[in-house]
């Protein structure tokens, strides 16, 4: 029996259409997904997989068809036949890739705007009216950051203007080999993120030596963290768990050894780990000994790993921000 | 059978003086463009066996969780020199100027390059340039990646970065010399009656590679010269204490090492597509669309380059601008893939070596360009950056790609350049391994990327070993596989069975000649090949044998 092409290429279609689609939500490939935005990225990246099995399939498929279809017959030394073009074939396959690029560029924008990284954009005018206070205001704690001040507005994501400065705020700090996590409102500084679920979380990031890269791999987020720049993330965890905070930029012979975790935890457990970590630090009448004593438990905490790493207890005390300043 | 081609080109008794090199011609200062291919094409695929046993240490320090093989310091280095061996002494010489010398001449119908000595200059920077990088493992060897972004480039080694950013100026100078003599060449000195739109697309491919290089090479330099100030005369122009900006050499970086790609990736484009329709035999398909679509990713890779600092100090809005341009570059590039599927559709498939890496090339490529595609994204590129998923792409990009391509070019002209015919078993047993090594090697990268594993690293999560011990296995049977290679190469150049000038039967001009063809290139004047695709003459299926077809039945 001889199937008519026109029906073997229909058939064929179906067929990496389904497969497509299947593999598109069963590819597995992705961690657990732990915060807002991680679906957003999750779904852009199903219906790309989607779109790479059906592009994969229809080319290769293609070629190893060729390969034994169309291998030379023995004893026979002539040539195909000469088809050199076909303009609406041509046509095709510029305009369906460059209907699907568009249509996934504007997908990307999409998710990239929900995720907040064109906030920035939308603040401008507000980003102006704040540098004027920043110069008017004395500039008391140089020692805590690089000599330069940003430059530009705000790198990274950012949170949408009506949940600004609701939830937790974590200043970030990358040093070789550690990330140290300070905790402005109530003066915690620890090496490992304690955060509570469902809260708005935004993240400030510094480095104090060279570049490092902020990456929690559950919420698909990323930043580098730039020394002589503050970058942002701003993110909603949603799955209580622990997860690793991995150095994602190389800087330096360590980079490898350079995680830490960042644990998500009911909002009782999380203010628990507040007021122990508020007790632990030895609390006193007077501010100077109180942050001595916050960068004292933050050394003993690290001291294990940044002896190894060679992280001098001077480097240290120099990421600690004085908030009595 | 290959005589009746060449009636009426050759004389009868060519003497030997007119057509053979000495064996030592190859190790002097020669400016015939046939020698100086085949000195860069020997010189780089040595660094490549650098490059590729560089790579074989770092994969066996991969194969379990914990840093057991090599300290992390030489564990950094081993991949920065890595990454530099193999993008500057091997992809970018052996694609443009092994390639593009012995062959660019040849398929003009030019006696030689239109600046021979500087042709050599450009050649004699290669080797100097090569070993003084491989020296800094003497002194610390540079161990920054081969992105080397200060601040850290700045702290580590000071000798090791210093010799690092001196080979590649020198390597980068040669570069630009090459690119000069390719443009001149293809623009001036076609033999008369060859237009742009009669030059084999390899031709198009090194206008466009060339292009590139001239314009984004330069930039490369300057921001090394400045890094090197940073290093060594205390400047600050990139270094933060002292006000500069890491974030502007990022885009210097970019802005000639994206562009770099495309140098690697576009030659090879080219050469691909003259060897798939000698072995469909069949015509290109689509001629123009292939030819112009190289001149679009060469423009288009000029503005792209931010797409690597997604994650970095780049704000927003150009990380829009940058996902959309990426993006873009999937329209060529899938001109290029669609029009070759199409080349080998219906023709008659001689799978020898060269076809099969050819064929080898297009299906691994694809990997790459999708994974591109995602990468482009930057919502998603955002998670992925600077994980094993981009390692896993650029290998399908840059090995997959280029280095099958080169392959392919390599069993396909070795008749041309040595005079020889390669062992066709071994080139299959090559090509055999080579997949298999290269897909076990990298397919698995993707998984472990997306699962968060970040490259650089020497000591990672132990949930990622197993598939880092494929990994490690696979890149064993890549570092095995070169082995029949060299061997048959080796092997055939000495005792090879003799080629004839035309032993593939093909039209375009530089198999119009003897293998290896005499040193003024054409003993007669150079053919005159106004289609050098132009397969199907005798598509009447099995009446009549090429043999029988005179050269001027060819030519019209």
């Amino acid at each position: 029996m001889n199937i008519p092409t026109n029906i073997a290429t229909l058939i064929v279609g179906v067929l990496v259409t389904l497969i497509s689609f299947w593999v598109g939500q069963h590819h597995g490939l992705l961690p657990v997904a732990a915060s807002v935005n991680a679906p957003l990225i999750d779904g852009l990246f199903d219906t790309m997989i989607t779109l790479s099995v059906g592009l994969f399939l229809l080319v290769q498929g293609a070629l190893i068809f060729a390969l034994f279809k169309f291998r030379k017959p023995k004893d026979d030394e002539t040539d195909g036949p000469p088809w050199k073009e076909n303009l609406p074939l041509e046509i095709l396959w510029t305009g369906i890739p460059a209907i699907i690029v568009l249509g996934l560029s504007v997908y990307s924008f999409e998710v990239y705007n929900s995720i907040g990284g064109l906030e920035e954009l939308a603040m401008q005018a507000h980003h102006h009216s704040m540098k004027g206070a920043a110069i008017a205001a004395p500039l008391n704690s140089t020692s805590q950051s690089s000599p330069t001040e940003p430059r530009l507005a705000t790198i990274g994501f950012t949170a949408p203007a009506n949940v600004k400065g609701t939830g937790v705020t974590v200043d970030v700090t990358g040093l070789q080999y550690a990330w140290i996590f300070n905790y402005p409102d109530s003066g915690i500084t620890s090496g490992e993120l304690h955060l509570p679920v469902g809260q708005d979380v935004q993240l400030k990031i510094k480095a104090m030596d060279v570049l490092h890269a902020f990456w929690v791999p559950q919420f698909r987020l990323k930043q580098d963290a730039i020394p002589g720049r503050e970058t942002e993330l701003w993110f909603k965890p949603t799955v209580i768990g622990t997860y690793p905070i991995v150095c994602a930029e190389l800087c330096g012979s360590f980079h490898g050894a350079m995680r830490s975790q960042v644990i998500i935890e009911p909002q009782s457990d999380y203010d628990a780990w507040v007021q122990q970590q508020l007790a632990d630090s030895a609390p006193s009448d007077h501010p100077t000994i109180a942050s001595a004593g916050q960068s004292q438990s933050a050394e003993t905490r690290l001291a294990p790993r940044l002896a190894e790493m060679g992280i001098s207890e001077l480097t240290l005390a120099q990421v600690h921000p004085h908030h009595d300043g | 059978m290959i005589t009746a081609q060449l009636d009426g080109i050759l004389p009868v008794n060519p003497s030997p003086e007119l057509t053979e090199r000495k064996w030592w011609d190859y190790f002097t200062f020669n400016t015939d463009h046939k020698v100086i291919g085949i000195q860069y094409l020997v010189t780089s695929f040595l660094f490549y066996l650098v490059g590729g046993a560089l790579a074989t240490a770092v994969r066996k320090e991969l194969s379990t969780p914990e840093v057991d093989f090599v300290s992390r310091e030489l564990y950094n280095s081993l991949f920065t020199m890595h990454a530099t061996v193999m993008i500057f002494l091997w992809i970018v010489p052996a694609a443009n100027g092994a390639f593009g010398n012995f062959l660019l001449p040849l398929m003009i119908g030019a006696r030689d390059m239109a600046f021979p000595r500087l042709n050599a200059i450009a050649f004699w920077l290669i080797p100097p340039g090569g070993i003084l990088l491989m020296s800094s493992f003497l002194v610390g060897a540079p161990a920054s990646g081969w992105t080397s972004y200060p601040p850290l480039s700045l702290m580590n080694g000071k000798w090791g970065e210093l010799i690092w950013i001196l080979s590649l100026l020198i390597l980068g100078t040669s570069s630009i010399l090459g690119a000069v003599n390719f443009i001149t060449t293809l623009l001036l000195m076609r033999r008369p009656g060859i237009g742009l739109n009669n030059m084999p697309l390899f031709c198009w491919a090194m206008l466009s590679s060339s292009a590139l290089v001239l314009i984004s090479t330069p930039v490369l330099a300057g921001a090394l010269i400045l890094l090197c100030f940073d290093l060594i005369g205390g400047t600050s122009f990139f270094n933060p204490t002292g006000g500069g900006d890491p974030i502007v050499y990022q885009h210097m970086f970019w802005f000639y090492s994206h562009p770099a790609v495309y140098i690697m990736i576009l030659p090879v484009f080219g050469l691909v597509s003259e060897i798939l329709p000698v072995h469909a035999r069949k015509p290109i398909f689509g001629y123009q669309a292939i030819a112009y679509s190289s001149l679009a990713i060469s423009f288009l890779g000029l503005i792209v380059w931010a797409h690597h600092m997604f994650t970095s100090g780049v704000p927003g809005w150009l990380r829009m601008f940058f996902m959309v341009a990426t993006m873009v570059i999937a329209v060529p590039t899938g001109i290029k893939v669609f029009s070759w599927v199409a080349t080998v559709w219906g023709g008659k498939l001689r799978l020898n070596s060269g076809m099969l890496f050819a064929m080898g090339f297009v299906s691994m490529f694809v990997i790459g360009g999708l994974s591109g595609v995602m990468l482009a994204s930057a919502p998603f590129d955002i998670h992925v950056h600077d994980t094993y998923f981009v390692v896993a792409h650029l290998h399908y990009v840059l090995f997959g790609g280029s280095v099958f391509g080169l392959y392919a070019a390599i069993y396909h002209w070795f008749p041309k350049m040595t005079g020889r015919m390669i062992n066709e078993t071994w080139g299959k047993v090559h090509f055999v391994l080579t997949l298999v090594g290269f897909n076990l090697c990298f397919l698995p990268m993707h998984k472990v990327g997306l699962a968060g594993m970040p490259r650089r690293v020497a000591e990672y999560d132990p949930q990622f070993a197993a598939i880092n011990l494929i990994c490690s296995i696979g890149a064993y049977l890549l570092a095995v596989s070169t082995i029949p290679f060299v061997i048959n190469a080796v092997y055939s150049w000495v005792r090879g069975p003799k080629a004839g000038a035309n032993p593939w039967n093909a039209i375009s001009p530089e198999w119009q000649t003897l293998s290896p063809p005499p040193i003024e290139n054409y003993l007669g004047e150079p053919p005159f090949v106004p289609d050098p695709y132009d397969y199907g003459k005798d598509y009447n299926p099995g009446k009549r044998p090429m043999s029988q077809v005179k050269a001027a039945d060819l030519w019209r």
